[in-house]
This record gives C-alpha cells, sequence and structure tokens, in this order.
C-alpha cells in the first residue's frame, strides 16, 4: 500500500544541499508531495521536511538514498501518532455582507485567524494537519476561494527528545591521507 | 591515498601555513594527495592552475586530446593501480565532455577526481563566455561535487573529494574552481583531519548478520557465490578463493569481476546475465541460496527481475547499504567492505563447523553445475572463410597470458573478451560495465598503460567504438603510452546489428559503418592502418586466420610506440548464449532459436 510518509532531514546549511536532495528524488522518480525547509537550533545544520508517497520499500530506497548524500546528516521518519505535524496556509475568500459573519464564524470554529479584511474578501491564517486544512477549507469553498497560499509540512517528534542531539557533535574527525 | 609526495618546486611538504595563490595551493593539495598523473586539457579559467603544474616535480600531465579522454583515462589507472584517478578540464565545454566519463566512473564505482576551472566568481549565473554549472549537471553522476569561490577552502576541499572518492564505495567527485579563487593570495594549510560527519560508510560488517549468513550457507543444498565489481574494489580476491575453497561452492564472476576469480578453477561457471554461460545462468536459476558478494542484481545479470533465481534465497553483502534489496529484498543483507565481510564469513564457518558440526554439503548440486559446465561450454563456429572475432580475442588472450591488462569498449567484442579472454587474477579485465560507454576502451587502456608502464595493455575494441576515442592515439605515440589496441573490425554496430539480426527482421538501419575491405563490398573509411601511422602508431591489419598468429606476435614484439592492428573478422557472427531483453533467465539461447536441451538429471 502507497502512503505518505513525513521524513525528518537534517542536512548541513552549505549551498547546494537543498539541490542535492530534491535533484536525487528526480533521478530516482520519487515524487514529493511537500518539502518544507528551515534552520534548526544550530546554526551549521538545516532541516528539511519531506512528504513523500511510496510504499514501503521503496520508502527505503528513499531513505538509503538520502543517506548517501555527503551533506545529509541524519533522516528520522516521524508519524502522526508520534508526532506534531502542522501546515501554514493562506486563504483569501470572498466576503460580502451577508456571509462575513458566516465566513467569520468558520474562522473561529477552525481556531483560525482573520489577517487582512478588505470590502470584498477576508484573508485567513490557519494552521494545523492536513485534514483540519481540508475540512476548513472545505466548509470555506461555498464563499469562493479566491486564493491560497500553503506551506509544506514542518513536523516534530512528542516528548523531550530532540533528533538534533549528537547529530553534529559525537562526530569523530577522519585523518586525512 | 598513500603520501607518495617528496620535495617540490612549490615547496616542502610541511604543515606550516604558506603564503600562494589558490592555484599553487591546489597544486600543494593535489601533491599532497599524492597524485601522480594528471590527464587534462588546460583553458581559460582553469590557465591558472596550470602554470604552478607546470613546476611540479611529482606530477605527470598528460595532456589528452578530449576532455571525455582525460576522464576514461584517470578511470584505466584507478582500475589497474586501485589509486584515485585524477582528470583535468576548464570551464563549460571542458567540463561537460567530461560528463560521460564521471557518468560512467560512477556506475561502476571508479574513484576519480575531476578538477575543472569555473568562471570568476563574480560571473557565475551571468551566461559568461565558457560557463556551465557543471556541479549542477554532474550532481546525479558524481559521488560529491564541490564549487569552490574562496581560495582557503582549497586544501579541504581537495583532501575531502580524495577521501571520499577512495572510501566507502568508491566514486567520482568533482572539484570545480571558480578562476578568481585560482588567482587570490591564500594560505596552504593540509588538513590534519577532515570533518564530513554526513559521510561514514559502514566497513564492518555486523556480526550478528554474518552469523545468520554462515548459517544459511551450512543449511543451503544448492548455493551459489555470486560475485560482482566490489570484490574487486575490496581487494578481496585471496579471501575470495579461500572461502570458495572452504565451502566448494560454484562461484559466478560478474561482467565487473571478471578475474575476481580465477576462470581455470573448477568451481568457477562463468559470468551470467544477459550474455552469461548456460552453467551460470543456470546457477542462479536453479539456486536455493545467492551469496551475493559486491554485486548489485542488475537488469543485465536478472533478466526479467520476477522470473530471476526464483527458489533462492539471498544474502547480500555490499558496502553501499542502497543496493541491498533494491531490487531483489535480501534475507540476510550485510552492509561492509567485502573484504571484511568474506573474511569474518570464513572465521565463522569454521567456528560453526567446529563447534556446533554444521557444515554444509553441496555435493550432487555442485557435481551436476560442473555437469552443465562441460556440457555447454561458451564456445563459438568458426566461418568457412574470413576470420572470426572470437578467435582472434581468444588467440590474444592465449599469447600475450594473464599477466597483460584487458581493457574493452562497449558491444560485440567486449562480450566476447568477457568470455574468451583467460581470467585468472584481479585489475586483469576493465570495460565499461554499467553505462556501456562505446569510446571507453582506447583512453581507458591510456589510463591503464601510465598505471602499469612496464605491462602489456591490450585494449580490445570495436570499429564503431574506437571511432569515437581514438584521437586519444596522438597522445599515447607523443607521451610514450605503447597500448596495442585490436580493432576487432567486423564494419558495423556489430551488437545493434544482431539484435537487428534478431528482433528486426534483418533490416540493418544505420549499422553499416563502411570500414570493412573493399571486397566485401565496404569503402573501408576510414583505413585503420593509415590512420595509426598518420598518428604516429603501427598499423598492422589481419584478415585471415592464417595471419592470426604472426600479427599478434608483431604486435607483442613492438612495445615502444602504440601498435594499432586492424582485424577484418566475419561480420555475421553473433554473441551466445543470450537471453533476450526483458524476458527470463530461463529462456536463455545458445544459438538463434536454440535453447539448451537439458537432461532430465541437468536441472
Amino acid at each position: 500500500m502507497s502512503q505518505q510518509h513525513t521524513l525528518s532531514v537534517l542536512v548541513e546549511n552549505t549551498p547546494g544541499a537543498l539541490a542535492r536532495v530534491s535533484s536525487m528524488f528526480m533521478r530516482r522518480g520519487f515524487n514529493i508531495e511537500s518539502l518544507a525547509v528551515g534552520p534548526t537550533e544550530i546554526p551549521e545544520i538545516s532541516r528539511m521536511t519531506i512528504v513523500v508517497n511510496v510504499e514501503d520499500l521503496p520508502l527505503e530506497q528513499v531513505t538509503k538514498q538520502l543517506n548517501k548524500l555527503v551533506n545529509v546528516l541524519k533522516i528520522v521518519e516521524l508519524d502522526s501518532t508520534t508526532a506534531v505535524e502542522r501546515e501554514l496556509m493562506l486563504i483569501k475568500v470572498k466576503t460580502d455582507p451577508q456571509t462575513r459573519g458566516q465566513v467569520l464564524e468558520t474562522v473561529q470554529l477552525f481556531r483560525a485567524k482573520v489577517v487582512d479584511v478588505a470590502t470584498d474578501a477576508v484573508t485567513i491564517e490557519a494552521t494545523g494537519d492536513s485534514g483540519k486544512l481540508t475540512a476548513m477549507l472545505n466548509v470555506l469553498e461555498p464563499f469562493g476561494i479566491r486564493e491560497i497560499a500553503q506551506s509544506g509540512r514542518v513536523a516534530i517528534g512528542r516528548g523531550s527528545r530532540s533528533i538534533t542531539d549528537r547529530t553534529l557533535r559525537a562526530v569523530p574527525g577522519v585523518q586525512a591521507g | 591515498m598513500t603520501g607518495q609526495a617528496t620535495g617540490t618546486v612549490t615547496g616542502q611538504l610541511d604543515d606550516q601555513p604558506e603564503q600562494v595563490t589558490g592555484a599553487q595551493s591546489l597544486v600543494r593539495a593535489l601533491e599532497r594527495a599524492g597524485v601522480e598523473v594528471i590527464f587534462g586539457i588546460p583553458g581559460g579559467a582553469i590557465l591558472p592552475a596550470y602554470d604552478p603544474l607546470f613546476d611540479s616535480e611529482q606530477i605527470r600531465h598528460i595532456l589528452v586530446r578530449h576532455e571525455q579522454g582525460a576522464g576514461h583515462a584517470a578511470q584505466g589507472y584507478a582500475m589497474v593501480t586501485g589509486r584515485v584517478g585524477v582528470c583535468m578540464a576548464t570551464s563549460g565545454p571542458g567540463a561537460t565532455n567530461l560528463v560521460t566519463a564521471l557518468a560512467d566512473a560512477h556506475m561502476d564505482s571508479v574513484p576519480i577526481v575531476a578538477i575543472t576551472g569555473q568562471v570568476p566568481s563574480a560571473s557565475i549565473g551571468t551566461d559568461a563566455f565558457q560557463e556551465a554549472d557543471i556541479r549542477g549537471i554532474t550532481m546525479p553522476i558524481t559521488k560529491h561535487s564541490y564549487l569552490l569561490t574562496d581560495p582557503d577552502d582549497i586544501p579541504r576541499t581537495i583532501a575531502e573529494a580524495f577521501h571520499i572518492a577512495s572510501t566507502g564505495r568508491p566514486g567520482p567527485v568533482l572539484v570545480d574552481i571558480a578562476k578568481d579563487a585560482l588567482q587570490k593570495p591564500t594560505t596552504f594549510t593540509w588538513p590534519s583531519e577532515l570533518a564530513l560527519p554526513g559521510y561514514r560508510p559502514t566497513t564492518r560488517p555486523h556480526g550478528k548478520q554474518v552469523r545468520e549468513a554462515a548459517r544459511l550457507i551450512a543449511e543451503a543444498e544448492r548455493p551459489v557465490l555470486y560475485v560482482g565489481g566490489g570484490v574487486i574494489k575490496a581487494n578481496a580476491s585471496a579471501e575470495l578463493a579461500m572461502l570458495a575453497e572452504l565451502t566448494q561452492i560454484p562461484v559466478i564472476t560478474t561482467l565487473m569481476a571478471r578475474g575476481a576469480f580465477p576462470d581455470s578453477h573448477e568451481l568457477h561457471l562463468g559470468m551470467p546475465g544477459m550474455h552469461g554461460s548456460v552453467a551460470a545462468v543456470a546457477g542462479l536459476q536453479k539456486s536455493d541460496l545467492l551469496i551475493s558478494l559486491g554485486a548489485r542484481f542488475d537488469d543485465r545479470v536478472t533478466g526479467q527481475l520476477s522470473t530471476f533465481a526464483p527458489l533462492a534465497k539471498v544474502i547480500h553483502a555490499d558496502i553501499d547499504p542502497a543496493e541491498i534489496s533494491k531490487n531483489r529484498a535480501a534475507d540476510v543483507p550485510i552492509v561492509g567492505d567485502c573484504r571484511e565481510v568474506i573474511s569474518d564469513l570464513i572465521v565463522m564457518l569454521r567456528k560453526q563447523a567446529d563447534e556446533d558440526n554444521l557444515v554444509g554439503v553441496y555435493t550432487a548440486w555442485r557435481e551436476q553445475m560442473l555437469g552443465v559446465k562441460a556440457k555447454f561450454p561458451v564456445g563459438y563456429d568458426e566461418p568457412e572463410e574470413g576470420l572470426a572475432p572470437q578467435k582472434v580475442i581468444e588467440r590474444i588472450s592465449q599469447i600475450s597470458g594473464p599477466e597483460a591488462t584487458y581493457v574493452a569498449g562497449v558491444g560485440q567484442h567486449q562480450m566476447w573478451a568477457a568470455h574468451f579472454v583467460d581470467f585468472e587474477r584481479p585489475r586483469q579485465w576493465l570495460n565499461s560495465g554499467g553505462a556501456g560507454t562505446m569510446g571507453y576502451c582506447v583512453p581507458a587502456a591510456m589510463g591503464a598503460q601510465v598505471g602499469e608502464p612496464d605491462n602489456v595493455i591490450w585494449a580490445i575494441d570495436g570499429d564503431g567504438c574506437f571511432q569515437m576515442t581514438n584521437q586519444e592515439l596522438a597522445t599515447c605515440a607523443i607521451e610514450g603510452i605503447p597500448i596495442k589496441v585490436a580493432v576487432i573490425n567486423n564494419s558495423s554496430l556489430g551488437m545493434v546489428r544482431q539484435w537487428q539480426t534478431l528482433f528486426y527482421e534483418g533490416r540493418y538501419s544505420n549499422t553499416d559503418l563502411n570500414t570493412g575491405s573493399e571486397d566485401s563490398g565496404a569503402r573501408r573509411i576510414p583505413d585503420f592502418v593509415k590512420l595509426a601511422e598518420a598518428y604516429g602508431c603501427v598499423g598492422l591489419r589481419c584478415e585471415s586466420p592464417d595471419d592470426l598468429d604472426e600479427t599478434i606476435q608483431k604486435a607483442m614484439s613492438i612495445t615502444d610506440v602504440p601498435v594499432v592492428i586492424d582485424f577484418v573478422v566475419e561480420r555475421d557472427a553473433m554473441v551466445w548464449p543470450m537471453v533476450a531483453a526483458g524476458t527470463s533467465n530461463d529462456d536463455i539461447k545458445i544459438a538463434r532459436d536454440l535453447a539448451p536441451e537439458w537432461d532430465q538429471d541437468d536441472l
């Protein structure tokens, strides 16, 4: 069964690291559903959250091929039961005096917020997992969605453990030849 | 990467920081990395590096005629010596001409470092003259790559590049250096340690996996050792021989592993795959345990994957974890260096025998497979008239012996060489296995000769391949690199023609090269003898079996200049056995429409 997997990938913060990762996905024929890149608490390390839709065996290939990239430090698969997963969405919805109240009610129900108001539209900022965002979009759809901007998924494991721990620290140097 | 460096013009080798230019720093770094030869061509962006290189006493630069030749020469050098081969080119087209060789080295895990010049850093991204994003272009075909714009990064990067190229699963590393980084002042300090937190290849196999493998081996009834090029890269031939002797398990060597186990050994069933021996193909298909050592279940070996070795469990040992279970799921995966894996396996098998009295007995299976090997040897029919290409290769091997090194191009002649050269030692055989690069042969042979200056290097090439890179004969003649080129000239793109014969009703679309004799209706363009002479080589021609030995002996007697022999061979010879593309190994044919006739008890 093909299904979504969320991979947290720690990479060295060097030029070209993103290109290497995306080039590897393209070259091996793996599809990226979403990709989010950002800094971590360690300046030398960036974190990519990659969502792929593959079966288990190809997933093993994805992680092994990622691991072969010299700039990739660590790969952890996060699943929704043991990790918090979030996406951010900005939604511009058509409104008029009759519908504005209903739209604002929807915003409250989904614990989203309005970040911009115009006479005939509001812009809503919503975060959540993809299920929540899809549900919210379904409710807003009848009012008329003018534009959407959505981030890739970011995720972090629950509990006190950190995947960046020991990633850079415990690396012995290699003797140069 | 042993530092062979001695005193150099650019400075003494101490680790005191020294004021130099980026270019001097590059040459110093290459010297410290132990480089003794670079194949390359200068040009605008790399020009600053060529000035200090001119003064280096340690590094010999060999000026090639095409950058692809530089890349393949670096591969040939690396394959025979086990050291890192180095090629150098300028930006733009110089760099893109290296692409084929880099892709080839990536497929066949050959350790090379390519140094390319790049336009000045301020011009990067502006579509400057001779600008190409070579790092971007080569990302999928290199093990790793760098773009340097700061001269201070040069020594560390060169040290890393050689380390990455030569360790773990070997492969090509590209270092692209902006011209201004070569010109600017910097200090040279050779790093004492490398910081590569994301690069930690596993060489020591896991004890539990080795134990599990030993148990499967003892329990198996029909095991085979499926040996790939990783055994040669890991210098594990002696250990492999010990394992085979100890267990008496039949051995199969892939195209990349020819020579890893002696052809003369009784247990050797030959090469598997599309043009494999019947015994090797049948051995895999009927096996109940594949012990895969440094092989990667390539489609040319497995045929239709779903029907490959259907009864077999799989022990898969490889230094690259991504190869394990990529094409065929492994029952016992072992990540590690082949030499360590095999050594540990031997220890474990002995221990198992001593302590638990667990010893595999494969007598019936071995006898059966040796019977198949005897019944279906790889052979050929001699034509009524003309020269059999297989015979040419067979005689070259018999006359030159296994001490000589054999380099092939790609196609029919390559498969015939794989079968009819007697391979007895590792690093005796170089070819383009994974990428199938026509044009590999002459430049790779050149690099091999530089790596083995006192050995006989035979370049067994086809008339098609030879015309792709034969300009390196000029390099060989001028630089005193006396390779011997046997052009197996069937006046056509022979392997493609074979497929047209078999699968396209003999419609020979665009496979006639007209290099054959005028008597046979071809136009002899080019005349390979004249071409050899034009390049300052000795040109010989052989068209009859009667002259064969004499011609080969004449070539063997010439040791100071390159020799090119135009072996004008019979055109319709085909490579057999053959498993047609996409079909099952079970459908192997030993000749056209002729499947092996199995006795009931054969299989």
